[in-house]
């Protein structure tokens, strides 16, 4: 108990804590759309964008988060015009802008040589010094972030999955997509200091991407990337207080081993569930199908030739690339599995073998 | 019929590159049309431009009697080509279906009872009933495409848009989706779609939009649907059959994919494709 306790007499570390979990949920609950948008790049080019902003504020002795912020929205804006023709990709977009961003900033520094303590914990983030001013501002972030997705939850999550059909039925696509990069901006300032620039991108992702191992749901992986989120960074600074290591290092380190174990457990499950598929019985080997309802059509192939029951379910799919059909596969009607049926007794339709989730 | 989608000299792509120049096109209410037309002829941007995803950089484009972007929303329903959907998403058949009310109630994050049921309702009326709460990945190719259907159509649109309904299904599910849409169009909602499906057009759509960049032909299949129309549209050799009253068109193209072979026939240098 001490071990959970024992950190807790001192300031620095609750001030510590109470930022990792704030920025850790701030993280969790941006990262789900970072992540369904495959902008997961955009996360590490922001980050550095809004370093090269910090000092560019400091420079013109601007506050370092009105510095951070104007410039990552900047530079996400400057990303999306970029890209809006088509003809350069985000990726390259996102590389040209934030390096240059970032690259200003590192000029400025040495032009100045005034290499301070505030951007050392920018870079490479200095939980430990988190002070009440610095909470304030993360709690602040924090709650506008979560009111912000609760109010745009329906306009994210469309926009999101279908951007064209989301601006045909009605929804502004680009004020939407501006509004996102504003959070995104503000998430990301809210916690350079925490994290780090360098260990941002891997804060944003993981949780994110641990839920998406884990549900098929978007309400649900939204509330688990949360608090994933939100327990790494708890975890990750007691971890950082134990082992006396950099706190955004081990924030970063816990959550990468929870990404380890969750993607061993999938592995696993999808083993047995393939073993269960595809078991024998005695001499003969057979697979179970997948259930089809009435009007099944995916261009299955349903000309199997169920004579030999070791039959594995050839899907010429017409979305080869996202198909990888872990789950019951409920076969229907059309299917003729006399010896299945007869001799095994387990029907056609129903396969009950537990669903694993994730791509 | 007066009109309800009006294109007047409409240019589009990209300006320095268009897709197609000074295009006029008027689809009447209650029509059921189809546009056909190789790919890259614009048929993509063309829905687009009604839709209002691609803003023309010339002419005019008028919906209703008024700009697209200016219609309430849930004027047009709109069915993506099934290719473009991003099937490792995590929403079910349920979430993709009321996705189509969102723009209703946009700052509550929870859909109604009301709305659940009417989804319900649509969901059973498309035989899709029992997959909502199933994964959008984890139904069928015709279910997936009934869900977007559903999603087109819980708004109550004056008109209906898709793209490439019958791609990438197969021909039972073509059949059973160009039914339906035939069913809407008597219920009075006007159909505009785009398919590479000769045949499936040929046989169950009423009007038919020969599109290479400019509008070839337009009428009904059977007027239209001509060796010379056909090959202005698409180029190559067309045959087309007509048997049992049904119009079957081959597109009949030099095979040069591998060295000649001998078939049984002699030797074999061209394919038939329907």
């Amino acid at each position: 108990m001490d071990l959970l306790t024992e950190p807790f007499l001192f300031e620095f570390f609750r001030n510590g804590l109470y930022a990792a979990a704030m920025v850790g949920i701030l993280c969790g609950v941006i990262g789900v759309f970072i992540v369904l948008r495959g902008m997961s790049y955009i996360g590490h080019g922001l980050a550095h964008a809004s370093f090269g902003g910090a000092v560019l504020g400091y420079v013109f002795n601007v506050n370092f988060y009105v510095g951070a912020a104007v410039t990552g929205f900047v530079a996400a804006m400057l990303i999306n015009l970029i890209t809006r023709g088509g003809k350069i990709k985000a990726d390259a977009a996102i590389g040209i802008v934030t390096t240059a961003f970032f690259a200003m900033g590192v000029a400025l520094l040495s032009k100045f040589r005034q290499f301070t303590q505030s951007f050392e914990a920018a870079l490479f983030g200095n939980i430990l010094g988190v002070s009440d001013s610095d909470l304030m501002i993360v709690a602040g972030v924090m709650l506008v972030t979560c009111a912000a997705i609760v109010l745009l939850y329906k306009s994210l999550l469309f926009s999101t999955f279908d951007p064209d059909a989301a601006q045909v039925f009605g929804f502004k696509t680009d004020l939407i997509q501006m509004a996102f990069a504003f959070l995104l901006a503000l998430a990301i300032i809210a916690s350079m200091n925490v994290v780090g620039v360098t260990m941002l991108a891997a804060a944003l992702v993981i949780p994110a991407t641990v839920a998406r191992m884990l549900t098929d749901h978007f309400g649900k992986m939204l509330i688990i990337s949360t608090l994933v989120g939100g327990l790494t960074g708890v975890a990750g600074m007691y971890a950082s207080y134990h082992f006396d290591m950099a706190s955004g290092a081990s924030i970063v380190l816990f959550g990468s081993l929870v990404f380890v174990v969750v993607l061993a457990r999938n592995s696993i499950n999808e083993r047995l569930e393939f073993r269960q598929r595809h078991h024998h019985h005695g001499e003969i080997a057979h697979s179970h199908g997948h259930e089809h309802d009435a009007l099944h059509d995916h261009a299955h192939n349903h000309d199997h030739d169920h004579a030999h029951h070791d039959h594995d379910h050839p899907h010429p799919h017409p979305h080869d690339d996202h198909h990888d059909h872990p789950h019951p596969h409920p076969h229907g009607a059309d299917h003729d599995h006399p010896h299945h049926d007869e001799a095994h007794g387990h029907g056609v339709a129903a396969v009950t073998t537990p669903t694993v989730k994730g791509k | 019929m007066p009109a309800l989608i009006e294109l007047t000299d409409v240019s589009a792509g990209y300006p320095n590159n268009p897709v197609f120049t000074h295009l006029s096109l008027v689809v009447e209410e209650g029509q059921f049309a189809g546009i056909i037309g190789p790919t890259g002829s614009g048929k993509t941007t063309l829905l687009k431009s009604i839709l209002g995803t691609n803003v023309p950089h010339g002419g005019t484009v008028r919906v209703m009697g008024r700009p697209v972007r200016q219609l309430p929303p849930g004027s047009i329903g709109y069915v993506p080509q099934l290719e473009t959907v991003d099937w490792t998403f995590p929403v079910t058949v349920e979430q993709v279906i009321l996705m189509g009310l969102y723009i209703r109630r946009p700052w509550i994050p929870w859909a109604s009872r009301e709305e659940k049921r009417k989804v319900h309702v649509l969901a059973d009326k498309l035989n899709i009933g029992e997959t909502l709460h199933r994964h959008i990945r984890d139904v069928s190719g015709g279910q997936q495409q009934r869900a977007f259907l559903a999603r087109a159509l819980i708004a109550d649109p004056k008109i209906l848009v898709l793209d490439e309904p019958t791609a990438g299904v197969d021909i039972k599910t073509q059949h059973d989706v160009l039914h339906l849409l035939a069913h809407l169009n008597e219920d009075g909602i006007t159909i505009l779609l785009t398919t590479h499906d000769l045949n499936a057009v040929a046989s169950h759509l009423p009007w038919v939009i020969c599109f290479n960049k400019q509008i070839i032909a337009q009428g009904e299949p059977k007027d239209i649907f001509t060796k010379d129309v056909l090959e202005r549209t698409y180029g190559g050799d067309i045959a087309i059959v007509e048997q049992d009253g049904l119009l079957l068109i081959a597109h009949s193209t030099p095979f040069h994919g591998h060295p000649k072979k001998k078939g049984k026939n002699g030797p074999v240098d061209r394919t038939l494709s329907f």
